[in-house]
């Protein structure tokens, strides 16, 4: 069956952020992200962009680049040609416009960055100009087809990938490859790697189940394991949806790879017990201690607040979660087929012709009522259950970007604490008059001095880029919730409709009896 | 439950009546208005208004209780010139069992939830509560509505003194005695279930009624515990969207909640849930009670062929002894006018028995019909109206 690829990319800003009655919007969203694009230090826009493209290792190289074009006129530049992506996100129309008018040509700043980025900015700027209101797809993924290959132990599903885009980046405008869930897995393996240490929200991949995945390859050939398949190839989907549509990380290579590339290399870094994962764990764990002992003095009530209400509303949706998945067992007794095949057996030994044809209607009637209601209560429990699951692992991602954050402040806390004692150093050795390890202390004062501004600006560009994301990220939870509803509601519709022709069907069966 | 008067509305009158052709007859007429429940009784007020001279009053009320009704029907299926009738089932015995276990639990699991939640499983038990009282006021005014109805029974001394007698039946009921005559009564059918099995049947339509009838009565019984298992399941969804309301009321209630948005979801699985369990107690009413009652009515109908074939056998037996006594020439006489007399039984029965049974069946069919339609009728007016208010929802959730 063909899924209509559902995932927009909005590499343009929604229209709606001012008259969105089901999201919370929150009295300072609409001046907060002029104020920040105007009022903070500029920002090092190009080394942001860059690292986007380039790898996780080169990160602290463009910040000297960025340095070297200290020039203010520069990173006004910069400020416009991220304000070209940014604005697509959040700003308001009015402060779009104005920008849009005393924008500067954009120069193609660094090698590295490939100038597509510019002109699929530029696009979509105007894109944004003519058709706010439209929903116009860049970019469409499905997920289709899952097949079991292979046998026994070692077999594995694999999905279909199709994508549809009219984005110059890719080599055509519609291709498909073959994915297992491991590759979905080694893709956030990368992104995540690259970006969350950034402040970037890296969705999170659908989660491993050993049980589930077991079943399928022993060849229980079941509904409960064409079940978890289903689930799981709509869970893939919705990730990938949500990778995609992230402005910034479908500019990812590894993305465009994952998308594309006919063969991927197997990401055995995923497995559970290989070494690479050992090591994830240890990290992780390591992380969570750290975590506990960074004490942060905010400066911006604004992070503090937000952290609280994701931490709050993380809880909830558990809570919520719980409640709901106990449902999904009450929806599987089959107790109205099991009543339609009694009432067509009555129906048979029933004497009265017209009787009896009624009581066969009846049956049938009964029967397909029974597959509509187990089609509806299965559609509002485990549908449900799933999207609260999603969300349940975003938010633990949101709160993955507010401890790089506070990583980054760490860092340059410590900074500032070793420029410090290199000062102090050097007064002591000033005092003790040994010109000789004097050099030296002055160039371990220049070395921490340019470390402090840096890690200074890196904290200020993760803010920002923290900022910006849960923004996104809100909105997009809004839409995705108000989506599902409202799809729910349209389904609930179906059903009733079916309903009335089942029983408009079958009256003039009853009044038929005599 | 503590005692509480449970008026009926108007809207529960015009959902009864399992049977057709009831209460039309203007000389007699039986409803029962309205029901007191104190504790584990239901005492019904049972209100006749007649023309009929037999009466001391032209209406009158009277309070009776369950038991009051299984007296009645007992001395009617004791009384030998009402051999060859079907004898109205009796009205099973109030059983608020299911909703007063459900009450217990809840009240056990009081601390475990939100006071709404709480409340608003509160509201579904009552409901569900008075859905057993509608159902047993229901055959209850059933019952006695078909002796109205009946020609010969609505004559019945006894049961003109259920309706008339101001004073409490107690007296009249049940001992200990009768009720082991009552036990011993119902071994002897079962020994006849097998009599009736195995007799051949002579008569062509007897013959007929007795295949259909013990065919028709498995498949029936079959059918209602079917569906009331379906409807318990129905209940326990229904009970689920509770759950989840409740849970998502009480989160995007709290003010600071992030959840907010999720607050028009949960009044949609409130309104679900409502829309869930009216289906399921319509289903109930109308499908359900229908299969449930014929059911009954078919037992009395194989009551009455047991009874036949007892006579029948009667007769054979005293054709017997005629032969017998002819053989010893003794005591001749007394014989052959057993013989006649089994005989004559046996007529009267076969006679009134075919006229009985042709009538239930077109009772039935009659009543199949009825439900039916108003079953379809109520299925698409819910139907429609629950697409009325999903389309408003979305309309309201696409504009914003």
């Amino acid at each position: 069956m063909a899924r209509e690829p559902r995932s927009e990319v909005t590499a343009k800003g929604q229209g709606d952020i001012i008259s969105d009655p089901l999201g919370e919007l929150f009295p300072n969203v609409v001046e907060e992200p002029s104020g920040a694009l105007v009022s903070e230090p500029p920002t090092d826009i190009f080394s942001e962009e860059e690292s986007v493209v380039t790898d996780s290792k080169a990160n602290i190289d463009p910040s000297t680049i960025s340095k070297a074009n200290g020039v203010h006129s520069d990173e006004e530049q910069d400020l416009f040609s991220e304000a070209t992506v940014e604005l697509s996100l959040d700003s308001p129309r009015n402060e779009r416009k104005k920008i849009e008018n005393t924008r500067p040509p954009v120069a193609a700043p660094t090698v590295s960055v490939p100038p597509s980025t510019s002109k699929v900015a530029s696009k979509t700027l105007e894109e944004l100009e003519e058709e706010e209101e439209e929903d116009k797809f860049e970019l469409n993924i499905s997920i289709t087809n899952p097949e079991k290959v292979g046998d026994g132990m070692n077999a594995y599903m694999a999905y279909q990938l199709s994508t549809q885009t009219t984005l110059p980046m890719f080599r055509s405008k519609s291709f498909t490859v073959r994915r297992r869930f491991s590759d979905f897995l080694g893709l956030y393996e990368k992104l995540s790697e690259k970006h969350s240490q950034n402040g970037y929200i890296v969705p999170p991949p659908p989660e491993k189940s050993i049980l589930g995945m077991t079943k399928v390859k022993v060849g229980k050939e079941d509904s409960s394991s064409a079940e978890f398949v289903e689930r799981r190839r709509a869970a893939l989907e919705r990730y990938l949806q949500r990778v995609v549509s992230h402005p910034s990380l479908l500019q990812d290579p590894d993305v465009r790879e994952f998308l594309e590339r006919d063969e991927l290399p197997r990401a055995v870094s995923t497995q559970t017990l290989s070494g690479a994962g050992f090591l994830k764990m240890i990290n992780r764990a390591t992380d969570a201690v750290s975590k506990m002992t960074i004490k942060m003095n905010e400066s911006d009530i604004w992070f503090e607040e937000k952290l609280q209400e994701v931490e709050l509303e993380e809880q909830q949706l558990r809570k919520l979660h719980i409640v709901v998945d106990t449902c999904c067992d009450d929806v599987v007794w089959p107790m109205g087929c099991v009543f339609a095949k009694s009432v067509a057996m009555l129906g048979s030994s029933e004497d009265n012709t017209a009787l009896s044809r009624a009581l066969s209607q009846l049956a049938e009637v009964e029967d397909k009522m029974e597959q509509l209601h187990q089609d509806q209560a299965n559609n509002d429990f485990f549908v449900f259950a799933e999207l609260l699951a999603d969300y349940i692992r975003l938010l633990g991602a949101v709160r993955g970007c507010f401890d790089q954050r506070m990583k980054a402040w760490q860092r340059w806390q410590d900074a500032q604490t070793m420029l410090q004692r290199k000062r102090e150093n050097e007064a002591k050795l000033l005092w003790a008059n040994k010109p000789e390890k004097l050099q030296q202390a002055k160039d371990e004062i220049a070395e921490w001095e340019s470390k402090v501004t840096q890690y200074d600006t890196d904290f200020e560009r993760i803010s920002a880029t923290v900022r910006k994301e849960v923004l996104r990220f809100e909105k997009e939870k809004t839409r995705d919730f108000k989506k599902q509803i409202i799809k729910y509601l349209e389904s609930l519709q179906h059903s009733q409709q079916q309903l009335i022709k089942y029983w408009e069907a079958f009256l003039p069966e009853a009044k038929a009896i005599a | 439950m503590s005692s509480s008067f449970l008026p009926l509305s108007e809207e529960m009158f015009q959902a009864r009546s399992v049977s057709v052709d009831l209460n039309n007859d203007a000389s007699l007429l039986i409803d029962i208005p309205d029901a007191l429940c104190e504790r584990d009784k239901v005492k019904f007020t049972v209100h006749t208004k007649t023309t009929l001279g037999t009466f001391q009053k032209p209406e009158f009320s009277v309070s009776r209780q369950h038991e009051d009704f299984i007296w009645l029907h007992d001395t009617l299926v004791e009384t030998e010139e009402y051999a060859g009738l079907i004898i109205p089932p009796a009205p099973p015995k109030p059983d608020f069992e299911s909703p007063r276990e459900k009450m217990h639990k809840l009240g056990e699991g009081e601390a475990s939830m939100t006071k709404e939640e709480y409340a608003k499983m509160k509201q579904e038990l009552e409901a569900e509560y008075l859905a057993v009282f509608k159902k047993t006021v229901q055959v209850h005014e059933i019952f006695l509505q078909r002796l109205s109805s009946h020609p010969v029974f609505s004559k019945d001394r006894n049961f003109q003194i259920f309706l008339e007698y101001d004073q409490d039946l107690s007296v009249r009921r049940k001992n200990a005695k009768e009720m082991f005559g009552g036990f011993f009564k119902n071994m002897v059918k079962t020994a006849d279930e097998v009599l009736i099995s195995g007799t051949k049947e002579v008569d062509e339509f007897f013959d007929q009624e007795k295949t259909f009838l013990l065919d028709y009565f498995s498949k029936i019984k079959d059918a209602t515990s079917k569906a009331e298992k379906m409807t318990r399941s129905h209940k326990n969804v229904a009970d689920d969207y509770i759950h989840v309301s409740a849970t998502l009321n009480s989160l995007s209630a709290e003010d600071s909640t992030p959840l907010k948005h999720l607050e028009k979801l949960a009044d949609l699985f409130e309104k679900l849930r409502k829309v869930e369990g009216r289906v399921a107690s319509d289903q109930e009413l109308k499908l359900t009670e229908l299969l449930r009652y014929y059911m009954r009515d078919i037992q009395a109908a194989k009551d009455l062929l047991y009874r036949r074939a007892r006579a029948l056998a009667d007769y054979e037996n005293a054709n017997k002894a005629l032969d017998k006594a002819r053989l010893k020439s003794k005591d001749v006489a007394q014989a052959q006018q057993h013989q006649q007399q089994c005989l004559q039984k046996f007529d009267t029965l076969s006679e009134s028995g075919k006229k009985e049974l042709t009538s239930f069946k077109g009772r039935r069919v009659l009543a199949f019909r009825k439900n039916l339609i108003e079953m379809a009728e109520l299925e698409i007016k819910h139907a429609k109206s629950n697409m009325a208010l999903l389309q408003g929802c979305v309309e309201l959730l696409k504009s914003n």
